[in-house]
């Protein structure tokens, strides 16, 4: 079967408008974490202001004042409207849609499974985040969790990385549409690199609710200190213990993932290669990969490795993943060698 | 808020001693019943005091075996070791290895004359099997094993335990709701047992001064996934281990209308239990080798498109035979030894008579290929030649084949797509000692011997023979006439049978089957305790989960909801216990209730965190 140039020209055109709209929604959201910062600095400025007054958060205020201006006043203002994070959302949603149509193109115009090279790979898995990352701020609105706070914080930190890891794949990866080779014209393709991408995804946010996690717990310390810790727009996020949980969730997915893609990687080199275990350097990374998430599960219930420790451990993760994906594939010999680059 | 256990084994057995302790010190137990999760530091505390303080004083020959036991069997070992097994794991990636790659270990012990006999030395060619990584796996196991079989044997019995007694003041728990009901203290008291057993907890009446209440938990099998994960991963060792041992591989090249028979092979290697004995008696006949690589998209020129070997394959001698199409990723099967395509490339066809006319060498030779454009190497060996005075002379040919031969930006010949476009052999010859009388094993793709000499032309330049299909050149000193006379392709099949294939799989399902278990099966306790009240009944409510749960706070609210509905009670929510925990998380299967009753709760609570952080 031939290729469908036309249909992978789309496929490229979508995958265009995509990036236009993460750059988007990016910035909007950047605007709400500043707006967010801003708006407690303001806040804390006017708790200063009134030591000793009323106590802040008075039921039915409708205090006009903006944020920031008047420190005198006790009354804090209404919630805010968080525009700007509706915006980014939406051209969040509209770019993940944009994403999902180039991706299906290029199914399309070659006929197969979109994920049989490093491109490919990059994409569908930025897809993944993407959904991954909607269905968490769909389903955190719909159970309505407290404290005037959402899944939408972490926009920022998905849309970006999303935005550098489509700029990378366009720039350094990019292969033209095009039939398997024999070597991978298998449905174990489907299987172990679909999940070989799911756990990457899943690695991806859990580094991210990590890093977050390590901030907080930085600027927590820094507070117990007595200290004022910088960068007030994280008082937005989470406290590091929930974030801590969240990466938690989300490494232990992960990690039964990465499971899953060992598993199914022996099955498909038993048929393809005659040999279930070939130490071939992408199998030795994934097996590392494996095993320092291990560690990080079990550092987590060790006595003085919990926490912050155990944090380091799975951001290490995180490294053996990016390490496997964008060095392994690129300049260690073996045959894993796909990349297409 | 991560348990910090030393090897969780106290912790099962605090939890079985409080479970036989049926009715104790409601205060004194209290500590224990929620140490996982609410009072970590405590009984921690109290625990580490009781390990023997290591240097306190000389240890007895026992003591110290039983310490160093204890050392290897904890959680701070096996951490230690996994670690290290990962950072182990490394140099098999950036070193050639020894198994896969021979060639690229000579290579690199050319190119490092210094290092390289230290990586040697220090088994860095094959890491895998080496003296150090070995001992890392090894010892990770052993400790593997003093950890868990202990904890199974505690786990076992738990596991027939009852549920923990009700603690005394339930309001201290990380989830606790009051609510008053319309029904009698009993009646409520069955309805709890009834509700909490629809909702898969194992429960405990147990009567009271005022009242009563039910002791109930869910979950044990979260320790069972525990644990049948680390034994599946012993189970997948040996199923690696007993594998080596009895798998054996061999690989036989076969030109087309070319037979191999699976007594012989090119080259061979077995475990310590297996030999060419055990491959079964087949015979595989290589009909057609039928290649594709991409012609049309420009991006994509010599792309491989399609390898396939049409074979005939008799399993024993006297069996019907049968035709199969092997193709990559789809291996033949004979018994349970398996036969793929593991290459292809290029025989071309090369008749060689001597100096005498006689014809010395006819036949496919196959060439192998060396880049995507399958410039391949070969050479041709013709020991038994006599020259045109009628001397015994040996004769070696070596040089490429191309088969579509073009010439690169410096003139030299190459070729420039993978198929057959035009064919073309570039070759060299020499004479002088092949040495194939010394009984050495030779490598059949390169000349050896140091006594060759280059035969050259007339102006004493190397002599080049230069062929296309049909072609023949005379060489120079008598030495005979070489002809191209046509090229077959040829196939590389790998025959390989790995024993302890299955169980190394089924060891490895086990162990995720496990792992989900042990990471997603949440362990809960509640409590329901009923008091006369009010009209009815007073009810608490309480909760506590091992681990990371995002869902207890809703299993609580669950629990109090259906009982009001078993009641029959208004559907008025319950005052709101303290809170002490985060808020129901995404990802729970029941994120429904919120939206009923539960959800003003949760709001209250909400609201007075936010409170909070002001
Ligand atoms: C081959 C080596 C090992 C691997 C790959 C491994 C992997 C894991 C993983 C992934 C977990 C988290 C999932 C779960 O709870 O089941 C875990 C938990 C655990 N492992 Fe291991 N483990 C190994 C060896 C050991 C050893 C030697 C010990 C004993 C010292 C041990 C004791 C434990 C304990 C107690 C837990 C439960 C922690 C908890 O309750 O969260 N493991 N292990």
């Amino acid at each position: 079967m031939t290729v469908d140039e036309n249909v992978a020209q789309v496929s490229n055109l979508l995958l265009y408008s995509a990036m236009t709209a993460y750059l988007g929604s990016f910035i909007a959201y950047a605007a709400d974490l500043a707006e967010g910062g801003k708006e407690i600095k303001a806040r804390d400025a006017r708790r200063r202001g009134n030591a000793g007054a009323a106590a802040a958060g008075t039921a039915g205020s409708t205090a006009g004042s903006t944020a920031g201006t008047v420190l005198t006043e006790a009354p804090a203002p209404p919630p805010r409207r968080r525009r700007a994070a509706a915006v980014g959302t939406s051209l969040f949603a509209a770019s993940t849609l944009l994403l999902a149509g180039s991706v299906i193109a290029r199914a399309l115009s070659v006929h197969r499974v979109p994920w049989g090279n490093m491109f490919e790979f990059a994409l569908t898995g930025c897809l993944v985040v993407s959904i991954g990352y909607l269905v968490a701020v769909v389903r955190a609105s719909r159970a309505g969790l407290g404290g005037g706070r959402d899944a939408r914080y972490l926009g920022t930190f998905v849309a970006g990385p999303v935005l550098a890891t489509l700029g990378i794949a366009l720039r350094s990866f990019y292969v033209e549409a095009a039939q398997l080779v024999p070597a991978l014209d298998s449905y174990w393709l489907v299987i172990h690199v679909l999940v070989a991408i799911l756990a990457t995804a899943l690695s991806t946010l859990g580094f991210s609710a990590t890093v977050l996690q390590l901030v907080q717990e930085k600027r927590e310390r820094v507070r117990a200190g007595g200290k004022h810790p910088g960068g007030a727009f994280m008082d937005a996020l989470p406290g590091s213990a929930e974030l801590e949980r969240t990466a938690f969730r989300l490494n232990a997915v992960a990690f039964v993932m990465w499971t899953f893609t060992l598993i199914a990687g022996a099955v498909w080199a038993q048929v393809a290669w005659n040999r279930y275990w070939n130490w071939d350097s992408k199998e030795v990374w994934t097996f590392i990969i494996w095993v320092v998430y291990a560690a990080y599960l079990h550092a987590r219930a060790t006595r003085g490795w919990d926490g912050r420790r155990a944090a380091w451990l799975s951001v290490l993760a995180f490294g053996c993943v990016l390490f496997n994906y964008l060095v392994v594939n690129i300049f260690f010999p073996g045959l894993h060698s796909y990349a297409g680059v | 808020m991560a348990r910090t256990d030393e090897t969780h084994l106290d912790d099962l057995r605090d939890e079985y001693r409080d479970a036989q302790r049926a009715a104790g010190d409601p205060a004194a137990g209290e500590g224990t019943a929620h140490a996982p999760v609410a009072e970590p530091s405590a009984p921690r505390g109290a625990r580490r005091a009781r390990t023997p303080a290591p240097q306190a004083a000389p240890l007895a020959p026992l003591e110290l075996a039983r310490y160093c036991w204890r050392q290897l069997t904890s959680m701070r070992t096996a951490l230690f070791l996994l670690m290290l097994l990962a950072v182990a794991a490394v140099p098999g990636s950036t070193f050639p290895q020894q198994d896969s790659d021979p060639a690229g270990v000579a290579q690199w012990m050319a190119d490092h004359p210094t290092a390289g006999p230290w990586v040697e030395r220090l088994q860095g060619f094959h890491v895998y099997s080496s003296v150090w990584f070995s001992a890392i796996y090894l010892l990770l196991f052993i400790s593997l094993i003093g950890c868990v079989v202990p904890r199974a044997g505690v786990h076992l019995r738990s596991l027939r335990a009852k549920p923990p007694r009700t603690p005394a003041r339930l309001q201290k728990l990380p989830e606790h709701r009051t609510a008053e009901l319309a029904a009698p203290p009993a009646e409520v008291l069955a309805a709890a047992r009834t509700v909490l057993r629809g909702r898969r907890f194992r429960t405990e009446v147990r009567e009271e001064a005022t009242g009563g209440s039910v002791a109930a938990e869910r979950g044990h099998h979260r320790e069972t996934g525990n644990l049948l994960f680390h034994l599946s991963l012993v189970g997948l060792l040996v199923s690696i281990a007993s594998s080596s041992l009895f798998s054996y591989s061999g690989q036989r090249l076969v030109v087309e209308g070319g037979t191999m028979v699976g007594t012989t092979f090119d080259s061979f290697t077995g475990g310590v239990g297996a030999d060419v004995g055990d491959v079964p008696p087949f015979t595989l006949e290589l009909e057609d080798m039928d290649v594709a690589f991409e012609a049309q998209q420009s991006s994509q020129i010599g792309q491989p498109r399609r390898f396939a070997a049409d074979v005939t394959l008799t399993d024993a001698p006297g069996e019907q035979p049968r035709s199969e199409t092997i193709r990559v990723n789809h291996p033949a099967q004979v018994g349970s030894t398996q036969i793929s395509l593991s290459g292809n490339g290029y025989a071309p066809v090369i008749v060689v008579r001597d100096g005498q006319g006689n014809v010395v060498q006819d036949g496919a030779t196959p060439f192998l290929p060396q880049t995507g454009n399958y410039d391949s190497t070969g050479v041709v060996k013709v020991p038994d030649a006599v020259d045109a005075d009628g001397d015994p002379v040996q004769i070696g040919l070596s040089g490429v084949f191309l088969p579509s031969a073009t010439t690169d930006a410096t003139g030299a010949p190459v070729s420039g797509f993978p198929d057959l476009a035009n064919p073309f052999l570039v070759m060299q010859a020499y004479t002088g000692d092949l040495g194939l009388d010394d009984g050495v094993p030779q490598n059949v793709y390169e000349l050896e011997g140091d006594g060759l000499t280059q035969v050259l032309d007339d102006q004493g330049r190397p002599f080049l023979i230069r062929l296309a299909p049909g072609d023949s050149v005379e060489l120079p000193d008598g030495l005979g006439t070489v002809s191209f006379e046509g090229v077959q392709r040829y196939a590389s099949f790998d025959v390989r049978s790995t024993p302890g294939q299955t169980a190394a799989l089924v060891s490895s399902l086990l162990a995720t089957t496990g792992l989900v278990l042990s990471l997603f099966l949440p362990r809960r306790r509640v409590w329901v305790r009923v008091r006369p009240g009010g009209a009815g009944s007073a009810v608490e409510v309480a909760g506590l989960a091992r681990g990371d749960d995002a869902g207890l706070a809703l299993e609580v609210d669950g629990v109090l909801r259906r009982l009001r509905e078993a009641t029959g009670g208004p559907p008025v929510p319950g005052a709101p216990a303290a809170p002490s925990s985060p808020p129901g998380a995404v990802g729970d299967d029941e994120h429904e209730h919120q939206r009923d009753e539960g959800r003003d709760e949760r709001e209250a609570r909400a609201g007075s965190r936010a409170e909070e952080a002001r």
